[in-house]
Parts: C-alpha cells; sequence; structure tokens
C-alpha cells in the first residue's frame, strides 16, 4: 500500500540515499579507533544481530547499545531522549526482551538478537502495531514513538507470558490486556506531547479488545 | 495577500478535504524511525565529530580562569572551545540570557565551553576535565523574598483598569481576596536540543531543533557576526518543543564554533540533566486575586495582580492577561510586577501567561462561585461576555464560552456532582469532580509559503514552517489539496528549511491557522497561473477538482498546465486589524474528575473532558492530539510539576526526567474532546484559530477544584502534592 | 564517563578474584543504576567484570523450604515466578512497582538491593555531597529534602535508599549470600547488609572489596496477608515517597517495613509489636528517633496513614 505520505518530503529520497552512504562513514570511524585513540583494552570487538543482519563492530568499552545502534550503525530510529533511563524513547527488543538501550554497554550484548523499531516494519509494509499508532494518531512529535511501539510489542508478549503487573488484582490468575494494564505496563514509555489516550487505543485494537 | 477584511466564501469552505480526518502524511515515516531528527543527520561529506557541553558549577559570578589543558590533551580530543576563550559575542534579539561568550556567569549550567572529539564517549569524558575558578557572587534565586523589590516591566501593558475596582469592591456586596502560587515548570520535551554544524567556507549549515526557523537564522547569524545569508537552518522534524525550542539554544552556537574551531562538521547535544537549568522555562507566578460580586453571582469588580522574576533584561509571566477578557464586570483592573532574580532565563512555555494566569483566576473562581452559594457553571456562564469587558466598543469576533460550558456540563454529568465538598466516596476514593473555563487568545503572525505544480500534477508546498507534533505536515498538504482540487497524496510538504518563504512557525497557537493561511495565499497564486496558462479567463469562475480544472462545459487536467515547465507562485498572508477591531481568543471548558486517596492523599485523575470552541477545526485528529496532549500537560502542572528551586545555591534541584515527573501513562485516562462546529471569518481566510495551548489553559485548576469536592481541602500552591492535602483528610486510624 | 577496560567473567570465583586484584574494578550485572552514574562520573570505576554470564540466574528451593533466589534473577522474573507470586506475594508486589517495565528486565536481584540513592545533590556533581565527595558537605540538609530520610540519617547525610523490592525483603528477613575474593562465602542478613549513613555516607553497606552477591535466600514462606503498598506523586515510574511491606496474621500481629524514609529498609521488630494496636502505635515507636527536616516532616503523617490502610487491607 502506498502510504499518504510517500510524496510528502521528496527529500526523504536523499535521506535514503544518504543512509546508504554512512557504512563508508561508520567503517572509517572503526579504523580511528584501532589505530589512534583508545588503548586495546578499552575497546572491545563485539558482534550482534540486529533487525535480522550480523554486525560486527569495534566498540570503545563505554559505547551503550544506544549509541551503537545510533551512531555506529546509523539505526537512527531509536531515541535518545534522556540517556538515564528516564524516558524509555531508546527502547528495543533485546533477545526479544524491551530494555533501554541507554543503560546497556553495547559489549554487553554479544551474541544477542537486537530488534530495533526500523526491524519491525517500513513505510509501505508497516508492522501491525506501526500502522495502529498512524491509524489512531498515538504520537505528535514523534520522538517517544518508536520507543512506544517496541515496548508495546514487547509489552503484549510479557502479558501473553502471565507476566503480572502493579495493576494486577490476583497474582495467581491469567494476565490480561485492559486499558489499566496497558497504561501501567506502558508507563517507562513518557510522551510529552501527551498521546497516552491515543497510545492506549492502539494497543489495545492490536491486543484484539475494545477499550 | 493581505487579510484586511474578513474572510468570503472561499474554496476552503468546500471542506473536502480540509476539516476532515486525514491522518498525518508523515506517520508512516514517524513511527518506523525514518523520520530524521536534528542529530541524526548523515551526509557523505565527512564524518561528523562530537560537541560536549560544560556547563557552569555557580548561578552568578565570574570565571577567573579555566584550565583545559587535561581536556585538550585526552585521547581523541580535536578543540575545545571556552567562553572566556572567545571574548563576549553579541546576543541574539530573542535570548535574555547569553547562550555562550564572556566571562560573567548569569545563570547555573549556563555554557562555558564546548569539547570537541572524535567520538561521543571522548567528548564526555573530556569536558569532565575541563578545571574552572570561579569568583562566585549573592545572586536572587526566591520570588517570595524578592517580590517586595519587584517593578513595573518597561514594556508591554504592565497595568490595565476599567471603572473603578477599588470602590467596587469596597462596596460588593460578596468579596473574595486570595493569593495562589504557581512554581517554575519545565518544557521537557522529549527530544533534547541539538545540533549539527557544517561550514564550508564562510557558509554554515545547521541542522537543528528550531520551533521558528527565521528567529534562530537570524539570531544565530548576529550571535556569530556573520551575515544572515550564509546561514542555512534545516529543521524539517522536532521532537517537541512547547515554547522551549522558540529562540535559538546554546547547542547551535556551539557546534557552529566548534565545527570552526575543529575544521569539522560537529555535533552537540544538550545531556538531559542540563536541560532544566541550561535553557528556558515557565517562570513561576504568585497571583492575587479580588473578585466582588452581587449576591445575584453578577461579578461587578475583579482584579488580577502576578509577580513573577527573571534575570535582567528579561520580561515578566503576564499571567493576567486572561483576566482582562474572559469574564464581564465593569470595574477592573491588572498588574504585572517583574522581580530580578539569578535563576535561569524564564521566557515562554505552551501558552504563556495564560497557562500560569488560568491555573489561578479558575481556582478563584470556583471559590468565589462557592462563596455565592452558586454552582460553578451557572457562576461563569452568568458573567460571560460578548465584548472586551475593557472596551465594550469591541467586540469577540465570535464567542462560545457558554456553549462550550453547557455542552460539556451536559456530556461529563455534571448534575451527579456532590454539591458538598467531601461528599461522595467509594471505597478508599474521595471522588470529585471539577471544572474551569478554557482560554486563549488567538495571535496572528504573517506567514510565507511557496507552491510548485508540475507536469505529474504532483502539488509541493515549501516554507519554514515547522512541525513539532502539531500536524503541520498534513494540514498544509490539506490546504493545498483543497485549493487545488487534489488528493492529499498528490501533495508533498516540505517544512523548516532557511531557503524556503519565511513562516510564522510554531508558537502561540498560531502556526496551524496562520501558516495555512500563508499556503492558501500562494495558492490562491497558483491557481491564477493555472488559469492563465490554460487561457480561461479569470480564476474566480473556476473549479478545482478532481485533479482538473472547469469552467461551465470546458474541463481540462490540471497537470497539464505545467506541462512545458512546472508552475511556481509564493506568496504571504499578511494580516490587517480585524484583531485590533476585534478581540480574537479561543474558548473551551474542562471537566475533570478526580479520586483522591483517602489515606495517603494521592491524586488519579478518573475521566477528563475538554469542549473547544477555536474556529475552523483543519483536522480533527490532530487537533484532537493537540487538545489531549495538552490536557495532559495540565495534569502534570497540577499534580507533580515543579522544578524546585534551591534558594541558597540558585537551580534548579530536580533537573531531570526521574526527579521532575511529567505525567505517565498511568496517569491519564481515556480522554474525552469535543469541537464546536464554528468558523471564524475575522481570523483569516481559513477561518481557523488556534487550538494547541487552548487545551492546557484551565486544565489544572479544574483539577484542583475536582480536588477540593473531593475532599474540602482547597489548595492554592500549585502542584497539588499529598503532602498539602493529608493533614485536612479524614482521620484513617 | 572516564574510560575503563572490560572483561566477562564466566566464574564465581575468576569474578571475585578479579574484582580484589584490580583497582578500580566493579561488577556490571544489569548495570541500569552503575550506567547512570558512571555517565554523570558519579561512579567512576576503571574496570568493569560483567558477571552476567556467571549463570546464577536460577530460583531453586532450598531445604528450609525457602528460595534460593540466583543474584542475577532479573527484577522481571523474579516477580513473576510462581512461588514469589503464590508464596512471597509482598516481595511479587514491590518489584512490580518497582522502576518500568524495561528497568526490570535488566535489573537485577543484587543490583536492586546495592542501588544508591536518587537524593539529587548526590546525582549533581557540582555540589557538595558527603556521599559522593565524602567532607564536601551535605546540600540536603538545607536544601531540597521533600523525598529524602526522615530516620537512620545523621549530619552527614539524609539520603534515602530507593529500594522498593529490598523493603519487601527486608520485610521477609532475607539472607544474602556473598563469596569474597579468597573464595570464602558468608551470609549476611539483609537487616545487616545496608549501614547507616553517621559520619561515613559513602560507605553504605558491608560488602568487602571484591565481595560478590551470589544469591539471595528467602526463610521459609509466612502465611498471612502479603501487602506492599507504594506512596508515590504519580501514578508509576517514580520512586515512593513512603512504601509498607507487610504480612499480616489474621490475629492482627505479622511484620512490617517501610521504604523511602531510611537510608536502608526501616524496619524495628519493638514497632512491629505494636502491630495489634494499630498504625498509630506502630509509627510512634518506628519513628520514635525521626528527624524530618520542614520539607519531608509530612512523611511522618503519611507513614502512619498509609499503614492504617494497610491495615485495613489486612483486615479485608
Amino acid at each position: 500500500m502506498q502510504s499518504p505520505g510517500a510524496l510528502e518530503i521528496s527529500r526523504r529520497d536523499l535521506l535514503v540515499a544518504s543512509a546508504a552512504t554512512v557504512t563508508v562513514a561508520s567503517t572509517a570511524s572503526l579504523s580511528h579507533f584501532q589505530t589512534s585513540t583508545a588503548a586495546a583494552s578499552q575497546s572491545t570487538k563485539i558482534s550482534f544481530t540486529v533487525n535480522g543482519e550480523r554486525r560486527e563492530l569495534q566498540l570503545d568499552n563505554r559505547t551503550t547499545l544506544l549509541d551503537a545502534l545510533r551512531e555506529h550503525l546509523h539505526l537512527t530510529g531509536t531515541k535518545k531522549g534522556c540517556d538515564h533511563g528516564q524516558c524509555g524513547a531508546c527502547t528495543v527488543l533485546a533477545d526479544g526482551r524491551r530494555v533501554n538501550a541507554c543503560l546497556t554497554l553495547a559489549v554487553m550484548h554479544e551474541g544477542e538478537d537486537i530488534t530495533t523499531i526500523e526491524g519491525l516494519g517500513q513505510p509501505g509494509s508497516l508492522h501491525p502495531m506501526q500502522a495502529a499508532f498512524v491509524e489512531h494518531d498515538g504520537f505528535q512529535c514523534g520522538y517517544c514513538t518508536p520507543g512506544q511501539i517496541c515496548s508495546s510489542v514487547a509489552m503484549l508478549e510479557e502479558i501473553k507470558a502471565n507476566i503480572p503487573s502493579h495493576v494486577t488484582g490476583d497474582l495467581l490468575a491469567p494476565a490480561e490486556v485492559t486499558p489499566a494494564e496497558i497504561r501501567e505496563r506502558m508507563s517507562g514509555n513518557i510522551c510529552r506531547c501527551g498521546a497516552y489516550s491515543n497510545i492506549v487505543e492502539a494497543i489495545t485494537e492490536i491486543a484484539g479488545r475494545k477499550a | 495577500m493581505r487579510f484586511d477584511t474578513p474572510a468570503m466564501t472561499n474554496p476552503i469552505d468546500q471542506g473536502k478535504v480540509v476539516g476532515q480526518r486525514i491522518h498525518r502524511i508523515d506517520g508512516p515515516l514517524k513511527t518506523t524511525g525514518r523520520a530524521v531528527y536534528a542529530y541524526e543527520w548523515h551526509d557523505s561529506n565527512g564524518r561528523y565529530v562530537y560537541g560536549y557541553i560544560v556547563g557552569s558549577a555557580i548561578a552568578k559570578g565570574r570565571i577567573r580562569s579555566m584550565d583545559v589543558s587535561a581536556a585538550r590533551n585526552a585521547p581523541g580530543v580535536l578543540a575545545v572551545v571556552t567562553s572566556d576563550g572567545i571574548g563576549d559575542l553579541k546576543k541574539g534579539k530573542y535570548n535574555t540570557a547569553k547562550l555562550f561568550g564572556g566571562t560573567e556567569i548569569q545563570h547555573y549550567h549556563q555554557a562555558i565551553a564546548v569539547v570537541v572529539a572524535e567520538t561521543f564517549e571522548e567528548a564526555r569524558a573530556a569536558a569532565a576535565l575541563v578545571k574552572v575558578d570561579y569568583a562566585e557572587e549573592k545572586g536572587a534565586f526566591d520570588l517570595e523574598a524578592a517580590k517586595d523589590t519587584a517593578v513595573k516591566p518597561e514594556e508591554g501593558e504592565p497595568d490595565s483598569a476599567a471603572g473603578d475596582f477599588d470602590a467596587a469592591f469596597e462596596t460588593a456586596a460578596v468579596k473574595f481576596d486570595q493569593t495562589y502560587t504557581t512554581p517554575d515548570q519545565s518544557h521537557a520535551m522529549m527530544e533534547p536540543h541539538a545540533s549539527i554544524a557544517a561550514w564550508n567556507g564562510d557558509e554554515l549549515t545547521v541542522w537543528t531543533s528550531s520551533q521558528m526557523i527565521d528567529w534562530w537564522r537570524t539570531d544565530l547569524a548576529t550571535t556569530l557576526g556573520i551575515d544572515k545569508e550564509k546561514v542555512h537552518i534545516m529543521s524539517p522534524f522536532i521532537g517537541g518543543g512547547f515554547g522551549c525550542k522558540l529562540f535559538l539554544r546554546a547547542d547551535a552556537v556551539l557546534a557552529a564554533l566548534a565545527a570552526r574551531e575543529a575544521k569539522r562538521p560537529v555535533k552537540v547535544a544538550l545531556p538531559r540533566p542540563f536541560l532544566m537549568n541550561n535553557t528556558t522555562h515557565r517562570p513561576a507566578t504568585i497571583q492575587r486575586i479580588r473578585i466582588g460580586a452581587e449576591r445575584d453571582g453578577r461579578i461587578t469588580a475583579i482584579a488580577h495582580e502576578s509577580w513573577s522574576g527573571d534575570l535582567p533584561g528579561g520580561g515578566p509571566e503576564v499571567a493576567v492577561q486572561q483576566t482582562r477578557l474572559l469574564y464581564a464586570g465593569a470595574n477592573r483592573m491588572t498588574a504585572t510586577r517583574l522581580a530580578t532574580l539569578d535563576l535561569p532565563e524564564g521566557n515562554a512555555m505552551r501558552a504563556p501567561g495564560e497557562a500560569p494566569g488560568m491555573m489561578a483566576l479558575e481556582i478563584a473562581i470556583d471559590e468565589m462561585a462557592e462563596r455565592l452559594g452558586r454552582d460553578p457553571v451557572d457562576f461563569r456562564i452568568i458573567n460571560d461576555t460578548q465584548v472586551d469587558p475593557e472596551k465594550p466598543e469591541r467586540p469577540f469576533s465570535h464567542r462560545n464560552l457558554v456553549g462550550c460550558l453547557r455542552t460539556g456540563a451536559e456530556r461529563f454529568g455534571w448534575q451527579d456532582r456532590s454539591k458538598q465538598p467531601g461528599g461522595r466516596r467509594e471505597g478508599n476514593w474521595l471522588v470529585g469532580m471539577g471544572v474551569a473555563s478554557a482560554f486563549r487568545n488567538n495571535l496572528l503572525v504573517p506567514s510565507g509559503a511557496r507552491v510548485r505544480l508540475d507536469r505529474e500534477g504532483i502539488v509541493t508546498v515549501e516554507t519554514d514552517m515547522t512541525d513539532i507534533g502539531t500536524g503541520s505536515y498534513t494540514i498544509i498538504a490539506q490546504t493545498a489539496a483543497e485549493m487545488l482540487g487534489v488528493p492529499v497524496d498528490k501533495v508533498a510538504v516540505s517544512l523548516g528549511d532557511s531557503r524556503f518563504p519565511v513562516s510564522s512557525g510554531s508558537g502561540g497557537q498560531f502556526g496551524g491557522n496562520c501558516s495555512t493561511a500563508g499556503v492558501y495565499a500562494a495558492c490562491v497564486k497558483l491557481r491564477e497561473a493555472v488559469a492563465q496558462k490554460l487561457g480561461f479567463n479569470s480564476p474566480d469562475e473556476l473549479t478545482f477538482s478532481g485533479g482538473e480544472v472547469r469552467a461551465g462545459d470546458r474541463r481540462m487536467p490540471l497537470a497539464q498546465a505545467a506541462s512545458d515547465e512546472a508552475l511556481v507562485a509564493e506568496d504571504r498572508i499578511e494580516f490587517g486589524d480585524l484583531d485590533k477591531t476585534h478581540q480574537q481568543s479561543t474558548f473551551g471548558a474542562h471537566f475533570v474528575e478526580v479520586g483522591v486517596d483517602v489515606a495517603t492523599g494521592e491524586t488519579r485523575i478518573r475521566r477528563m473532558l475538554a469542549v473547544c470552541g477555536a474556529g475552523r477545526i483543519l483536522n480533527p485528529i490532530t487537533a484532537r492530539s493537540q487538545v489531549i496532549g495538552a490536557m495532559t500537560m495540565g495534569v502534570g502542572g497540577a499534580l507533580s510539576e515543579e522544578l524546585v528551586v534551591d534558594t541558597e545555591r540558585g537551580f534548579f534541584v530536580n533537573h531531570d526526567l526521574a526527579a521532575y515527573e511529567v505525567p505517565v501513562h498511568a496517569d491519564i485516562p481515556h480522554q474525552e474532546v469535543i469541537f464546536l462546529d464554528e468558523s471564524d471569518p475575522m481570523s483569516s481566510p481559513m477561518k481557523a484559530k488556534g487550538i494547541a495551548e487552548l487545551g492546557l489553559c484551565g486544565v489544572a485548576a479544574a483539577v484542583a477544584n475536582a480536588i477540593y469536592n473531593a475532599t474540602g481541602v482547597r489548595v492554592r500552591k500549585y502542584p497539588i502534592t499529598l503532602d498539602k492535602l493529608i493533614n485536612g483528610l479524614p482521620e484513617v486510624s | 564517563m572516564r574510560a575503563f577496560s572490560y572483561e566477562r567473567a564466566s566464574t564465581i570465583e575468576a569474578a571475585a578474584k578479579a574484582a580484589a586484584s584490580t583497582d578500580g574494578a566493579k561488577f556490571i550485572a544489569g548495570g541500569t543504576n552503575l550506567l547512570d552514574l558512571m555517565k554523570l562520573e558519579i561512579e567512576t570505576p576503571t574496570h568493569l567484570i560483567d558477571v552476567n554470564r556467571l549463570g546464577v540466574d536460577r530460583i531453586e528451593p532450598t531445604p528450609e523450604g525457602g528460595l534460593r533466589i540466583g543474584a542475577l534473577v532479573r527484577n522481571t522474573d523474579l516477580a513473576a515466578d510462581e512461588r514469589i507470586r503464590r508464596d512471597y506475594a509482598v516481595l511479587a508486589r514491590a518489584l512490580l512497582a518497582g522502576a518500568s517495565g524495561q528497568l526490570r528486565n535488566r535489573a537485577t536481584t543484587a543490583g536492586n538491593l546495592l542501588q544508591r540513592t536518587r537524593c539529587p545533590y548526590f546525582y549533581d556533581t557540582s555540589q557538595p555531597c558527603n556521599k559522593r565527595q565524602p567532607g564536601s558537605g551535605c546540600s540536603a540538609l538545607s536544601g531540597f529534602s521533600r523525598q529524602l530520610a526522615v530516620v537512620g540519617v545523621s549530619d552527614a547525610c539524609i539520603a534515602n535508599h530507593p529500594s522498593d523490592m529490598a523493603v519487601a525483603m527486608r520485610a521477609l528477613d532475607a539472607i544474602v549470600e556473598t563469596v569474597r575474593s579468597d573464595g570464602t562465602t558468608r551470609s549476611v542478613p539483609i537487616a545487616d547488609l545496608h549501614r547507616l549513613p553517621g559520619d561515613t555516607p559513602h560507605i553504605e553497606h558491608v560488602l568487602e572489596r571484591g565481595e560478590l552477591i551470589t544469591a539471595v535466600v528467602l526463610p521459609k514462606p509466612l502465611s498471612g496477608k502479603h501487602i506492599y503498598r507504594k506512596v508515590r506523586d504519580r501514578a508509576s515510574y517514580a520512586f515512593a515517597l513512603v512504601s509498607i511491606a507487610a504480612v499480616v496474621l489474621p490475629d492482627g500481629t505479622g511484620r512490617v517495613a517501610v521504604g523511602g524514609i531510611a537510608p536502608k529498609p526501616w524496619r524495628d521488630e519493638a514497632a512491629e509489636r505494636e502491630l495489634p494496636n494499630g498504625a498509630r502505635a506502630v509509627t510512634a515507636k518506628l519513628l520514635a528517633n525521626a528527624r524530618p527536616t520542614e520539607q519531608n516532616a509530612f512523611k511522618m503523617a503519611l507513614v502512619e496513614r498509609t499503614l492504617s490502610a494497610v491495615l485495613a487491607e489486612a483486615r479485608g
């Protein structure tokens, strides 16, 4: 399906084109590392899978998973809102579980399977949750949105896996999808534009229940 | 196009596209992570290097010296640019505090250096090595303590008066006099300020996050002392602003200076813990409100005074603004006073003036209604006015506050509200309902656009307008589609680039109406060009519809007009004096139901409804989102948001997103919004008005009033946290 | 964040040894608190020992009828465990009241116990703080202290412990098991794990350099009603102003530990004996030596009121 915004900003093509060139830049940054700055012990070679693709990087140990994605792999869909685990904009899936990519080092994810917003879907072939966010206008500025979407996809899996939440009434009963459960479980994703009411409706639709 | 007479019937009135529920055209980009924000531009021109800010550790004083040797020698470091090293830079027109340059410290976390290194990690580590010797000076940080030193500001209209307030208040049958406080608040948008700067000779390109492209361009050129024509600003996606990105900020200045020094493109983002003290905030206020009324509920006297503080050269929070216009009353006065404070710069945050003003006024109205034994909805209706109460010869362009209140009361089930505060209990919850009027002025700002038609029939709109989450991309596409008779997916919209015509920008809830009016103007010109090209006599006889142009029996594909070469038209909407002859404002009513835990005093919102009368709604989806977002921010203002001032050390202590608590999902219930069916021909050819700030004005007071209704405890000091309630709650032991 | 070297430890013993033999070494597990603090240079390790692959991530029954929780069991997994939900509901509830889903997915049992205060002055390296920089002074005493401790404090520090989980663990009398760098092990009752600030607020617990928490042991389940009540400004994703972990028997006796009000999970067995006499009697003893500031004095009333609600809930 052609998205209604397909024509919006012909400059987007330009962006896609420049995204292709970043691989080169990224490689340049690696050689810089190996040759000049950090002592060998202060950088580590890691390999992991990102959105189904095997990636190898030589990284300063200090590099967070978030900065590895954004600055080294140029997967900038994952956002840096606070860099301190206080907003959830950097939420990605690590081996299927949602985590704050800002509060974990890339080197701690050796061999893991990382999924970012770019791995869920793309314009023209949106993931159902992405489509539901568009349909319910579950965002405004868009900056928390990738984190909200990654979080919501993993959150529904957590309910399916019968993981309880703060608002679960009976800890021994199966976890349910209710608006109250969704709100509590999504509270680690702040939206300052205040799209919460719409986000809950988008998630509820995907969860297969009416809000 | 000059707009100086009320709009007649025009193509927008067709409402085939404008006013329709059209999903955001930038939605697929934003939901897939493909929308590119300031820090995310990648270019094949070479690799970016990283700048990291150093902020002042004191609130006021001077830098005696800086030792940057350790930083300069740290691994990967390319350059260290310091404010004492660079000397005094000019200050941009819109800034109060200097963003960078010189040895004087005006506020905590003011930028004093930027360290540039090959990687982010290296820049951040090296920034921590900069050693600064400060000569600290005493400052004024406490508004309450500085209140008596406040003066009448030199600019604006600090005082207003009509009739004889003192006499009328003195003799009023029922009198009310109370003081309220609102705290400093932080915009706390999700995307921190960020810029990438790249020099090409003496030309500078900055990718940044800006609400107002031309203001940034102008002030950046001024600050750097270069020609504005040499500065190119790009900001196509902005991760929220709420006023914090109206004016040039340190990230852009630091990136530009660092890039010049390092001779490399440099990226700078402000770290979250720096944002609250480095940038701007909504200033705290102390507000005194006096109301005198007849026993039948008619207001005879109303006064509103407000005190706020700012750095020298700054301005006041104009919290009395709405009180000049919202309710009737022959005798009235307002006064705005400004104290000098050495806190970070106070400046515009979403609905400056009205947002904190309504926080106070709409509690006062609730209190007065109770004193009069009146229902708060009725009391507001009784005191409605259709004219500017200070100048009765000046009508409102359109005003249906009464309709908002009545519709809301009915839809919300207002009649079920307990008349007795503390009168409704459900289990451990004390339940209450509150109401407040919503009010925000409608501002008119010139706005330009360029429209191009190509041979495929694609219409491209270019304007330096920004979309900060408001939906500009979408409503601009709708406007062009309506005007030229094409579907929205035949319109391409390019925003946020200083090479495009200067627009209103995004602020003061004027962007939606004004920027689309600018696009309307450009489209009118394009229609003329099409008519001429296709050999029609007058564009007025033409119908643009279904990708065709028609006059009588004659019909031609629109694209044919561009078969040789693209047709381009540019124009700008400029406003006459319709906002002088008529008062243009937007209106609404907020209804809130809260539960207050009888033991702990925790307040949780149960239901919210807003009814808005704000002219034509250009897109019900995006307009509704603006309102629910504003309602959410209002809940934060009511219940938790406060930048806490350390009055000894002079800074906002809770300067991150863990300590400054904005609402989370669990705080917000399902929200209802109703738009009254209106259009306002005085506002623009679009007949629309602002909506984004209206949604905030009054929310916090509606929450406060609901808490009072639930508990019988009246809190006049925001935010209404549980510590202010528990001593008034029933015994539980 | 200062540069550091990094290693992945594969055995507990190797990890402990490496930590003791390397100056400036720290263990990293979930990293949710440590990395936060490293970015601000509040923590400045020169070497990180990644303990995530030590395999101590299981929950197993003990011969005494309790549970041994591996140090690396993530907060999410601990809260979701059937046995915890059924037999230690106060712990499951406390875990679920903390942080966010994302953070609970990373945060570990051991790391949660050792997380550091959220005092805003501790977090701002431009400000004096005795905990961060011994001898520099306490800014909070005369500054913003609304969130901070009212009891167990000193003239040097009024920071509070931010954990929810630890409060429930304290009510349950959990035992912390460790390995020292020389390979010896010990068991530390949770009551003794954290130290009060006194004159040395920078020393927060009794663990030695290189000593690694390997497990937390829960004694056999307590019957009675398990309740965790967290009071906070916003409804989720916020630290407690006050929290109460309680296990209450039908006769009104039971256990109570309080969070948000002290440098460690706060429990007083003498105060607890007053439970049958109601919240006021308990609180009077529990907070007898409290030294609140003007800004956090409300916590005195809040503890009593919250406990009162908890006891009412326990009575059903």
